[in-house]
């Protein structure tokens, strides 16, 4: 497939990332249903398995949209749905970080600054928990869960130690 | 070009670049952990509450929050070039790792090794991700409102799992004008 196709790609994921308000997750059905339903670049199998593949890649959870596109169109499909979806966020970003600097004490902003601050710690933990529930089958999987997060308060090691050891344990069969 | 706030530690494009190639090649389950592992235990970038700050505006904005957070202290200390550099590194590599990770999966398939791996990986990573958000509670006011609005988004999006959208929609806004007249 080629260049119309990384066009078309690029285009509905710039559309997307505009609607996707409240994070990308919002708007995860709507893509698949225009890439496997619509134009069936691919099939729903091969849509699963680009999402279980960047859960477990290092990096942000959102790279299974690098995969839609590559499986889409190759590399040219990748980075289409990469930039469009991600480019006009960042940069929107960077712009209200401006304007957020640029007035650091006024006052509407240091009051949602203030208000804001226990939402994003009760967001940051609930993220968290969900983690922990959905890749924990049963008991044990909890408790390695707890044992990381009482080593990594108490000791220095460097937490990828802890990666590592969890990575044999699974291997092990332990959790 | 507008002058570029420079505040803080004197940080140069490599050095943000480097810094988020790490973090996101370390990220394994959540990038949060690692960023503010690097930018405030660290590198001392930034202190615990400019963090919870500019995640908050991060998670406020379309896009991944740890992505928005990248950019934001990318520009902070070097303005766009630092921004960018702050996103692409913290894009570019698991850009290519995917898609390695696509091409190895469509000629071997998934390894039931690899995936018992994965499963011990991701219950410690679970770990360390509420280790960060329990130290980052540390910076909230002793006061009981202000935990309040904590709790309440984590019942509702962690325990309850009603739409993040709905939740901080009904919650922000009540936050700001019940806290509005506290000191930080």
């Amino acid at each position: 497939m080629g260049l119309p196709t990384i066009v078309a790609l690029f285009l509905y994921f710039l559309v997307l990332s505009f609607l996707a308000i409240g994070g990308l997750p919002t708007v995860l059905p709507e893509m698949q249903r225009y890439v496997v339903e619509v134009h069936h670049w691919m099939t729903s199998q091969q849509f699963a398995t680009a999402y279980a593949l960047a859960q477990v890649a290092p990096g942000p959870n959102v790279m299974y949209i690098t995969l839609v596109g590559w499986q889409v169109a190759g590399w040219g499909g990748a980075a289409a749905t990469t930039l469009a979806l991600l480019g006009p966020a960042s940069t929107l970003t960077v712009l209200v970080g401006r304007l957020h600097a640029r007035y650091p004490n006024a006052s509407l902003g240091r009051a949602i600054r203030r208000g804001l601050t226990p939402i994003t710690i009760g967001l940051f933990l609930s993220s968290a928990w969900i983690l922990a529930g959905s890749v924990n089958r049963d008991w044990r999987g909890y408790l390695l869960t707890l044992l990381a997060l009482v080593l990594v308060l108490r000791t220095p090691w460097n937490p990828l130690w802890l990666i590592a050891a969890g990575a044999l344990a699974g291997m092990a069969g332990l959790v | 070009m507008p002058q570029v706030e420079l505040q803080g530690p004197n940080v140069g494009v490599r050095a943000i670049f480097l810094t988020f190639s790490r973090v996101t090649l370390s990220s394994f389950g959540s990038p949060l952990f690692w960023a503010r592992r690097a930018l405030v235990e660290r590198q001392h970038w930034l202190t615990e509450r400019e963090f919870v700050d500019l995640l908050a505006l991060g998670q406020l904005l379309p896009g991944p929050n740890v992505l928005n957070l990248a950019a934001l202290v990318g520009y902070r200390f070097a303005g766009w070039a630092g921004a960018l550099a702050a996103c692409a590194g913290f894009m570019g590599w698991p850009f290519l790792v995917v898609i390695a990770m696509g091409a190895l999966h469509q000629r071997y398939g998934a390894l039931p090794l690899v995936q018992q791996a994965l499963t011990g990986m991701a219950a410690v990573a679970a770990g360390l991700l509420l280790a960060s958000g329990i130290k980052m509670a540390a910076v909230l006011p002793r006061q009981w409102r202000h935990w309040l609005f904590g709790v309440l988004a984590f019942t509702g999006v962690g325990v309850l799992r009603w739409p993040l959208l709905l939740v901080v929609g009904a919650l922000a806004p009540c936050a700001i004008v019940a806290t509005w007249k506290d000191k930080d």
